[in-house]
C-alpha cells in the first residue's frame, strides 16, 4: 500500500471517508454480534426501530443528545489544540457534584438557584480538567491523568452519597435528598428532555465554533495544535492554550453534569446513573465532527442513537450495556485509522517511486 | 510478626503479577516506539479467552494461557494495523482498543459470569512461599527481557527503532515489521496477565475484573523508566499498596472510597514525580510518533 500526500484534501473527501469508516465499523460490530449469538439484523433493527421509529424513541435520543452535544463540542476544541482530554466522564460527575451541592446547601432565592447550579457545575468540571492541565506542565500525559481522575471522581460521588450527603429520608438507598423544586429544570412534557440545557448546548457549540474560527484565541489554538514548532517560534504559549482549553472543555462537561441532575434526577446519585458513559461517547462525537464544534450538532444525535439503542438492546434482547463500549471502540478505531485516507491518495502495489512516501 | 511480613509480601507479589506481566509487555512495545494504552482491553480479552478455554470440555490450562496470549495479540494486531500501517494516533488507538477490549469481553463473557473454575492453576510451594507459577514466570521474564534489550542484537535493533526509526531504516531495518512484532508481543503479554486473573488469582470470570490494573500497568512503565528489572520493584510497590488497601478496609475510620481511589491517586502522584525528576527524558525518542519514510 502506498500513500501520496494530497496538498489540499477536500471537505467532500473527508465526508465520504468518514462515512465509509462508520460503515466498516458497523460491519465489524456485526461480526462481534454473530460471535455473541444474535443476528446483526436483529440488533440494528431493534436499535433503529426503538430510537427513530416513534416519538418516545426520539425523545430518548434527544435526552442523550444534550450531554453529548455539550461535552463533544468542548472536546472538539480540545482535540484541535492536541489536548487529549479523555476525562470528560469525571468532569461531568464533578459538575453534577457542584450543582447538587449548590442546590442542597446554598440558601439562594428561587430564581437564582438554577443559574447558580449551572455556573457551579461548570466550575466543578473546569477544576477537574484543570488538575490535568496543571499536571501536563509536569510532563504528565493528559490521557493518563484525565483517565485516573475519572476513577477518582467516581469515588468522590460514591463517598458523598453514601456518607456526608446521604439523604435523610432515603433509608437504605445511597443518594441525596431531592433538590428544592426551584432546582428542577423544565422538561418537554411527557419526556425527560430538559430543553433549557439543549438550548445551552446548541448555543455552546455555535459559540465555540465562532471562537475557533474567528477569535484570536482560536487562531492561537489552531496554530498550537497544527504546528507546535511554528507556535513556539511565534511566541504562543502551548501551556497556556492547553490550560484554557482544559478549563473550557471541563466547564462544558460540568454544565452537562449539572443539566443531568437538575433536569432528570433532581438529586445526586450513583455515578453510573448520572452518566451512561457520556464522557467516552463524546470523544467520538468530537472526532466524527473532525474537530468542528458546530458539526457536533449532527454527530451528537448520531451517537445518541447508539446510546439509546444500547439501552434497548439491554431491555429487548437482554444484552449487556457493555455493547455500547464495543460500538464506541470500533467506531473510534475506524475513524482514526481512516484519517490517512483523507490526507493521502492510496495506490496498491509495492513499487516505491523516488520522492513518494512509501510505507513498508 | 514474621508471618505478617511474609503474608504481605506474598499478597503484594500476587497483585503485582498482572501489573508486572502487562507492564513488561508495554515496555517491549514502547521500547520499539509504539505507545499502547489498550493494555486494559487486552488484559480483559485475555482473561475471557483463558477462562473460556479452561472451562470448555477437555479444557487444558496450558491451552488456556496460550489462548489468552493469542487473544491479547489479536487485539494488539488491530493496534499495529492502525498505528504502524495506517499511522493513526497511537494514544487514541490505544484508548479505542481499551474500550473495545473491555466491551467485547463483557459482552461475550456474559455467559461465563459466576461459573466456577474447577481446574485452577495450582500454586507452587517454594520453601514455604505459596506462589503462583505466573509470578515465577513474570519474575524470570523481567530478567530475560532486560538481557534481551541490553545484550542481544535483536534487542538493540528494537531499541534503535524506538529511538531513531529513520536511522534504523537507513541501516536496512524494516521499521514497520519490528514495530508490529513488538506490539503483538506486548499484547500477548497483556493477555497472559489477564489469564493470571482468570485462572489463578480470581479463578472465575466477572465483567470488569481487570478493574483498572491495565491502566496502572501503563503508568508503571513511565514510573520505572522503561526498564524491565525496575518494573519488578514498581509492581511490588503497587502490590503493597493494594495489600494495605485490603488490610485497612473496614478496620479504620477512613472511608472505603478513599481506598478505592488510592491506586489512581497514587498513579497521578507517581507520574507527577516521574515528570518532576525528568524521567520522561528516559522515554524512547521516537515514542508515540508514526514513522513515515522521508519525513523528519
Amino acid at each position: 500500500m502506498r500513500f501520496t500526500a494530497l496538498s489540499a484534501p477536500s471537505a467532500a473527501r473527508a465526508a465520504w471517508v468518514t462515512l465509509a469508516a462508520v460503515v466498516v465499523a458497523l460491519l465489524l460490530c456485526a461480526l462481534i454480534f454473530v460471535f455473541y449469538g444474535v443476528s446483526p439484523g436483529t440488533v440494528y433493527g431493534t436499535m433503529l426501530r426503538g430510537t427513530l421509529g416513534d416519538s418516545t424513541g426520539l425523545a430518548e435520543v434527544a435526552r442523550r443528545t444534550i450531554p453529548l452535544l455539550l461535552i463533544g463540542s468542548g472536546l472538539a476544541l480540545a482535540f484541535r489544540a492536541q489536548f487529549f482530554n479523555i476525562g470528560a466522564e469525571g468532569q461531568v460527575l464533578l459538575g453534577a457534584v457542584f450543582a447538587a451541592g449548590t442546590a442542597l446547601f446554598l440558601p439562594l432565592p428561587g430564581v437564582l438557584l438554577l443559574p447558580a447550579m449551572f455556573i457551579m457545575g461548570a466550575v466543578g468540571g473546569g477544576l477537574w480538567a484543570g488538575i490535568a492541565a496543571w499536571l501536563r506542565r509536569l510532563n504528565v500525559n493528559e490521557i493518563l491523568s484525565t483517565l485516573m481522575l475519572n476513577y477518582i471522581a467516581v469515588a468522590v460521588v460514591t463517598y458523598l452519597i453514601a456518607g456526608p450527603w446521604k439523604g435523610k429520608e432515603v433509608r437504605g438507598y445511597i443518594y441525596t435528598d431531592l433538590f428544592p423544586e426551584n432546582g428542577f429544570l423544565d422538561v418537554i412534557p411527557g419526556t425527560q428532555v430538559h430543553w433549557p440545557t439543549l438550548v445551552l448546548g446548541v448555543a455552546g457549540a455555535l459559540t465555540l465554533q465562532w471562537v475557533l474560527s474567528r477569535s484570536t484565541f482560536g487562531y492561537a489554538l489552531r496554530v498550537v495544535g497544527e504546528n507546535p514548532g511554528a507556535a513556539r517560534y511565534a511566541g504562543l504559549s502551548a501551556g497556556r492554550v492547553a490550560t484554557t482549553v482544559a478549563l473550557i472543555t471541563g466547564g462544558m462537561a460540568g454544565l452537562a453534569g449539572a443539566g443531568e441532575v437538575a433536569g432528570i434526577h433532581h438529586r445526586l446519585l450513583e455515578a453510573g446513573q448520572i452518566s451512561l458513559g457520556y464522557g467516552f461517547t463524546a470523544v467520538i462525537v468530537a472526532w466524527l465532527a473532525r474537530g468542528n464544534p458546530a458539526l457536533c450538532l449532527i454527530t451528537a444525535p448520531v451517537m445518541a442513537i447508539i446510546l439509546a439503542g444500547g439501552d434497548l438492546l439491554k431491555i429487548d434482547l437482554n444484552m449487556p450495556f457493555r455493547v455500547v463500549d464495543v460500538f464506541s471502540g470500533v467506531i473510534l478505531l475506524c475513524l482514526i485509522s481512516s484519517e490517512v485516507f483523507i490526507r493521502n491518495r492510496v495506490t496498491w502495489g509495492t513499487a516505491r517511486p523516488a520522492g513518494s512516501k512509501a510505507n513498508g | 510478626m514474621d508471618n505478617v511480613f511474609v503474608e504481605a509480601l506474598v499478597r503484594a507479589l500476587a497483585v503485582g503479577t498482572p501489573l508486572l506481566l502487562a507492564s513488561l509487555g508495554a515496555i517491549l512495545n514502547e521500547r520499539g516506539g509504539v505507545v499502547n494504552l489498550g493494555v486494559e482491553g487486552m488484559m480483559a480479552v485475555g482473561a475471557l479467552a483463558a477462562f473460556a478455554v479452561a472451562v470448555a470440555p477437555g479444557g487444558n490450562l496450558w491451552l488456556a494461557v496460550l489462548a489468552a496470549a493469542a487473544a491479547g495479540a489479536l487485539l494488539a494486531s488491530l493496534h499495529a494495523l492502525a498505528t504502524v500501517t495506517l499511522r493513526a494516533n497511537q494514544f487514541v488507538s490505544g484508548l479505542a482498543l481499551a474500550l473495545l477490549g473491555t466491551g467485547a469481553a463483557g459482552l461475550l463473557g456474559k455467559r461465563y459470569e459466576g461459573a466456577p473454575l474447577f481446574n485452577k492453576v495450582p500454586d507452587w510451594n517454594l520453601a514455604g512461599f505459596v506462589i503462583s507459577p505466573f509470578t515465577v514466570f513474570a519474575l524470570l521474564l523481567a530478567g530475560a527481557l532486560a538481557f534481551y534489550l541490553n545484550s542481544t542484537r535483536s534487542g538493540l535493533t528494537l531499541r534503535s527503532v524506538g529511538e531513531n526509526p529513520a536511522a534504523a531504516d537507513v541501516l536496512g531495518v524494516n521499521v514497520g515489521r519490528v514495530r508490529t512484532l513488538a506490539v503483538l508481543a506486548g499484547g500477548a503479554l497483556a493477555g497472559v496477565a489477564g489469564a493470571f486473573l482468570a485462572l489463578s488469582y480470581r479463578a472465575s470470570w466477572a465483567d470488569n475484573m481487570t478493574a483498572g490494573l491495565g491502566w496502572i500497568a501503563v503508568a508503571l512503565v513511565i514510573f520505572v523508566g522503561w526498564r524491565p528489572l525496575r518494573a519488578i520493584l514498581g509492581a511490588l510497590f503497587f502490590g503493597v499498596l493494594y495489600y494495605l488497601q485490603f488490610r485497612l478496609q473496614g478496620n479504620s475510620p477512613i472511608p472505603t472510597e478513599v481506598f478505592s481511589a488510592m491506586p489512581f491517586v497514587l498513579v497521578l502522584v507517581v507520574l507527577a514525580l516521574a515528570g518532576l525528576r525528568g524521567q520522561q527524558g528516559d522515554a524512547p525518542a521516537g515514542l508515540g510518533r508514526a514513522y513515515v519514510r522521508g519525513e523528519r
